[in-house]
């Protein structure tokens, strides 16, 4: 099934509240933190408790994804065996190269046969967080065919560009532009780094507008009240949704009339434009704005 | 399965238990529990941690929790924890 994916929202791995509340919270996905969010001494613990609450707590219609640390903690591996045996929707994989995604898509296959699972029915969210990550996204992406989206970590990919993370996030416009090209190149989401200024609303807003105005498909978000927000501006605007219908509705009657190429409110419209209104309808019904 | 040394999981954070288990040689397993719903659900808690035990072939320990509000996914994760890091 197709799903929106305008907000992935962090959930502290090792905190039940958190947890069980997360089905509720309207972010159309959720990532059960096993890496940042966990002190090193509870890592065993959270493994634990992540599992369980996949296993038993209902989310509802939310996508589960499950982030795990990095294969070269020791953890990681650990974390994408138990963890996949309660069949998360996806695992992220942190700091991701081409050989931690083949890693954890070889743990998944075989996790998926012992188990009865359909094959390939658990994904794979790279997060691209290195300049390494970053330079050698394409090759990221096709390591697997469970990769289903990017997800770009600003903080850990400036500290090793050993550059300075600022508000206005102009040092990341070719990381961003890059991941969402790449991203579209390959049909998967691009999701956006989070915004960690939470009393910072105006920042937050133009901060989703810059994202959106550069293809990025969605936002993470750090806390709840971000969803909202980030939903907010990743729909489509009514005019947007509006004058989307009226090309449809005009494709219509010149396919009717034979006509290749047509022109509305005085522009031409062809194959791209018609493409774009496609894509704004196709949001906006997944986002039930409209039946 | 024997334990060998005494362990700690959870915390007291609300909807967490904090569990506090250590060798029981041949006394069986000993539960004493504290909660903040013992009147509601006491019973149902210690059956929970009662059967995660008997689920890892646990036969003799002692066990303490404190409990905040646990639902019966965390009581389970808190008390496989504490084992494994016991063994």
């Amino acid at each position: 099934m197709e799903r929106l994916r305008r907000t992935m929202l962090f959930m502290p791995g090792n905190n039940p509240s958190m947890l069980q509340s997360a089905g509720i919270l309207g972010a159309d996905s959720i990532i059960l933190d096993l890496e940042d969010a966990v002190s090193i001494t509870e890592k065993d613990a959270a493994r634990v408790l992540v599992r369980n609450a996949i296993k038993d707590v209902d989310f509802y219609d939310t996508e589960v994804v499950a982030r795990i640390n990095p294969l070269s903690s020791g953890f990681g591996l650990k974390d994408a065996e138990e963890i996949g045996r309660v069949k998360p929707d996806a695992l992220m994989v942190t700091k991701a190269t081409e050989e931690d995604v083949s890693t954890v898509c070889e743990i998944l296959t075989k996790v998926e046969i012992e188990e009865g699972f359909e094959a390939g029915s658990i994904k794979i969210f790279p997060l691209i967080e290195t300049a390494y990550g970053l330079e050698n996204i394409h090759s990221i992406i096709k390591a697997s065919p469970r990769v289903i989206g990017i997800l770009l970590g600003a903080e850990d990919l400036t500290a090793d560009l050993g550059i300075k993370r600022t508000r206005e996030g102009e040092e990341i416009f070719y990381a961003r532009s890059k991941v969402a090209a790449a991203c579209r190149a390959h049909k998967i989401d691009a999701i956006d780094t989070p915004f960690a200024d939470m009393n910072d609303c105006k920042g937050f807003a133009k901060d989703i507008h810059t994202s959106k105005s550069l293809g990025m498909t969605g936002k993470a978000a750090i806390n709840p009240r971000q969803v909202d927000t980030i939903h907010e501006i990743f729909a489509p605007s009514e005019e947007e949704i509006d004058y989307a219908q009226r090309v449809i509705r005009a494709m219509e009657e010149a396919q009717k009339e034979g006509k290749g190429v047509f022109s509305l409110d005085g522009k031409m419209v062809d194959a791209p434009i018609i493409a774009r209104a496609e894509n704004v309808m196709k949001k906006a019904k997944l986002a039930g704005l409209i039946k | 399965m024997k334990i060998k040394a005494p362990a700690k999981a959870g915390t007291m954070e609300s909807n967490d238990i904090y569990i506090m288990i250590q060798p029981n040689d041949e006394d069986g397993i000993i539960i004493e529990l504290e909660s903040i719903v013992m009147k509601q659900f006491g019973k149902q808690i210690k059956q929970v941690i009662l059967e995660t035990l008997e689920s890892m072939e646990i036969k003799n320990i002692h066990v303490v929790a404190k409990d905040r509000g646990a639902l019966d996914y965390t009581i389970r994760a808190r008390v496989e924890t504490a084992v494994k890091r016991a063994m």
